[in-house]
């Protein structure tokens, strides 16, 4: 286990280091500095000596470890547009786009179970045909246009949900604000929440209710029915946990995707988070910000594939973590 | 009375615009802790006669006619709650392939605990000392640890010994097992059907034997039922059927063993193949690949009669039966 777990952690370190030269790359060709320092009545000696000494003529190799050294004591640079610590501003914007993704992830795990379950045992019946109709429309449909959809339906139409914003938060743990402390934070959240399942969701019902099929087929099964066992333990025991297995490798790397995804559904509801704070920053060129962005969600990505890989090994029997390491 | 009778039986499977008959007009009966065998090759509707017994025939498949009474009531229009509460309870099944049979995430313990929970009411704590018990039945070594483990970290052999266990559970009056051996290596095939004749015998249970090796069903079985596409073409006690076999297939069947040639000699075999499904030829089903055929067999049924000391469907065995004992003088 231990072994496994090293493991994972030294694959982990090398994928960051790839991440780390991508986002140093961009860095290093977009823009120059010096525009971005001084303005353009400083002559062109200066600008060589001040490029001197900020090390910007050095190799590219020496920029690049003094980069990967700054970067592992949590410095990734300053901010151009708000003279902060990149790191600093997106940590402060960190909560709202995971609260986000927690709540996508909610409405996800909660439907497409169900959903995919039903549709696998009553392939006919209209509700499954309905079901899988829909989802169909889910998918096809891109975010950002689900989302203004939604604006349209509830906010504009039925007034019933608001149309922006975080509404009421309350900060717990230290600097953690939460959206699922009070009922205007929940309503706050839900449409936002909502768009970005759209996609998610049609996509792990379909996902689960073709494992299940399959499950359903498999000689176990039948014997399970052979044995005389009742269909709701067939269903919810032999064939879930069966049809799941392969569902948690896929739903890991899903997550890391909804972390990019939330770009259009905070755009759209105008929410305060990391997606939409990476937007305003391409518009306005802060590099050093959009830097830290990419290495942030690329270090989440990576956090949450290992995490769901040793589940995986936890709930699989027939995997055996020991070994793996060897 | 019989603890199983089936009459008349016919499976179809239903094919886009058509059925197709896989079982045709079965007819046989098993008197309690009786041993059958049926015999025939792949495809000849063995297994399905075996899923048929326990109604858990999958889609296209489908009973279209006949009766299949168990104690004395019809499967066939008995209620799904009603005939679950026979499976695995009164008549339990073993699959050919142990690989695949147990669920890979779950327990031994837990795929044992739940089958005698589906049909007993009985604490966790009393399943597992019956689950035990069982185990040891099969010789399963220290079975108190086997309950923690999962399938596969057991070997086929053992998995089968436990599938085995797992049908003596609720001590059924049948166990149908459909080529149990078939994926086995062949040193413990022997085995496990030593062991499955041992359990059969000493809890005077009813057993339903398909394969398609005739030296097992020799070994095993006290009658045989003879299958050729769907169809049952000979039927009697086991003995008799090995030693004078009516039907000219079932000739060719034994003919064909091993055993029955010298070494180095070549294997007598039957020619061409069984027709599929789909295409059976009218008349008698074997008649294409029979040396004895004449003109009425291709186009007539025919009959099953009572010949020697065996039920069998064919026009042409009294004429066989003479020429066999010509070519043979005492």
């Amino acid at each position: 286990m231990l072994a496994y777990l090293v493991k994972r952690v030294f694959q982990a370190i090398a994928v960051m280091l790839v991440i780390s030269l991508v986002g140093f790359a961009i860095q290093d060709n977009l823009g120059d500095p010096l525009r971005e320092l001084v303005g353009q009545s400083v002559s062109e000696e200066v600008r060589q000596q001040l490029r001197d000494e900020l090390g910007l003529n050095d190799s590219f190799f020496r920029q690049y470890s003094r980069f990967l050294g700054n970067a592992l004591q949590g410095d990734l640079g300053t901010s151009y547009f708000f003279k902060e610590p990149a790191l600093d501003v997106i940590l402060k914007k960190l909560p709202a786009t995971l609260e986000l993704v927690l709540g996508a992830t909610l409405i996800i795990v909660g439907f497409s179970v169900p959903l995919g379950v039903y549709t696998a045992i009553k392939p006919n019946a209209l509700l499954s045909r309905l079901i899988m109709g829909v989802s169909i429309v889910g998918i096809s449909i891109p975010v950002f246009l689900t989302a203004i959809l939604m604006i349209f339906v509830f906010s504009v139409e039925l007034n019933l949900l608001p149309s922006y914003g975080r509404g009421d938060v309350v900060t717990v743990f230290g600097n953690w604000d939460t959206n699922f402390a009070t009922l205007d934070g929940w309503a706050h959240i839900l449409l936002p929440s909502l768009a970005l399942a759209s996609i998610m969701l049609p996509l792990f019902v379909r996902l689960i209710r073709a494992e299940m099929m399959e499950v359903l087929q498999s000689e176990y099964v039948k014997y399970a029915k052979a044995k005389g066992i009742r269909p709701y333990r067939i269903y919810f025991v032999h064939a879930l946990k069966n049809t799941l297995l392969p569902v948690i490798t896929v739903g890991g790397v899903q997550i890391g995707t909804m972390v990019a995804y939330t770009i259009l559904t905070e755009t759209v509801f105008q929410w305060p988070g990391m997606g939409f704070m990476f937007l305003e920053a391409v518009n306005r060129v802060d590099t050093p910000l959009i830097v830290a962005y990419l290495i942030v969600v690329g270090f989440i990505f990576v956090l949450t594939n290992t995490v769901v890989d040793l589940i995986y090994g936890l709930v699989n029997p027939t995997v055996n973590l020991a070994r793996m390491g060897a | 009375m019989s603890l199983l009778s089936v009459r008349d039986l016919t499976v179809k499977f239903a094919m886009r615009d058509h059925t197709v008959t896989a079982l045709d007009n079965i007819s046989f009966d098993l008197a309690k802790g009786e041993r059958l065998g049926i015999v025939g090759e792949s495809g000849a509707g063995k297994s399905i006669t075996g899923f048929s017994l326990m109604n858990l025939l999958s889609r296209p498949g489908f009973i279209d006619a006949g009766k299949i009474l168990f104690r004395g009531e019809d499967i066939v229009k008995m209620p799904q709650s009603r005939m679950r509460g026979i499976r695995g309870n009164r008549m339990a099944m073993i699959f050919q392939d142990p690989m695949v049979t147990l669920n890979p995430v779950l327990t031994i313990g837990q795929q044992m605990v739940e089958t005698l929970m589906a049909h007993r009411t009985l604490s966790k704590a009393e399943a597992e000392q019956i689950a035990i018990v069982k185990l040891r039945e099969v010789y399963i070594p220290s079975p108190e640890e086997r309950l923690a483990q999962y399938p596969h970290e057991l070997s086929g052999g053992m998995r089968q010994r436990i599938i085995i266990a797992i049908a003596l559970l609720l001590d059924p009056e049948l166990i149908i097992a459909d080529e149990p051996t078939t994926a086995l290596d062949v040193t413990i095939q022997a085995d496990i059907m030593e062991l499955l004749l041992e359990l059969c015998q000493s809890n005077k249970v009813g057993l339903i034997l398909i394969t398609h090796d005739l030296g097992v069903v020799s070994q095993m079985t006290e009658r045989t039922l003879v299958m050729y596409a769907g169809k049952i073409i000979e039927a009697g006690r086991t003995r008799e059927i090995i030693n004078d076999p009516q039907h000219p297939y079932t000739q060719g069947l034994i003919n064909a063993l091993p055993q029955q040639t010298k070494p180095g000699m070549r294997l007598k075999q039957i020619p061409g193949n069984m027709p599929s499904l789909t295409a059976i030829p009218p008349g008698c089903p074997f008649s294409p690949r029979c040396e004895y055929v004449r003109d009425h067999c291709r186009t007539t049924r025919p009959e099953t009669v009572q010949y020697a000391h065996v039920e069998v469907a064919c026009h042409e065995v009294s004429r066989l039966h003479q020429e066999n004992t010509e070519e043979q003088p005492a």
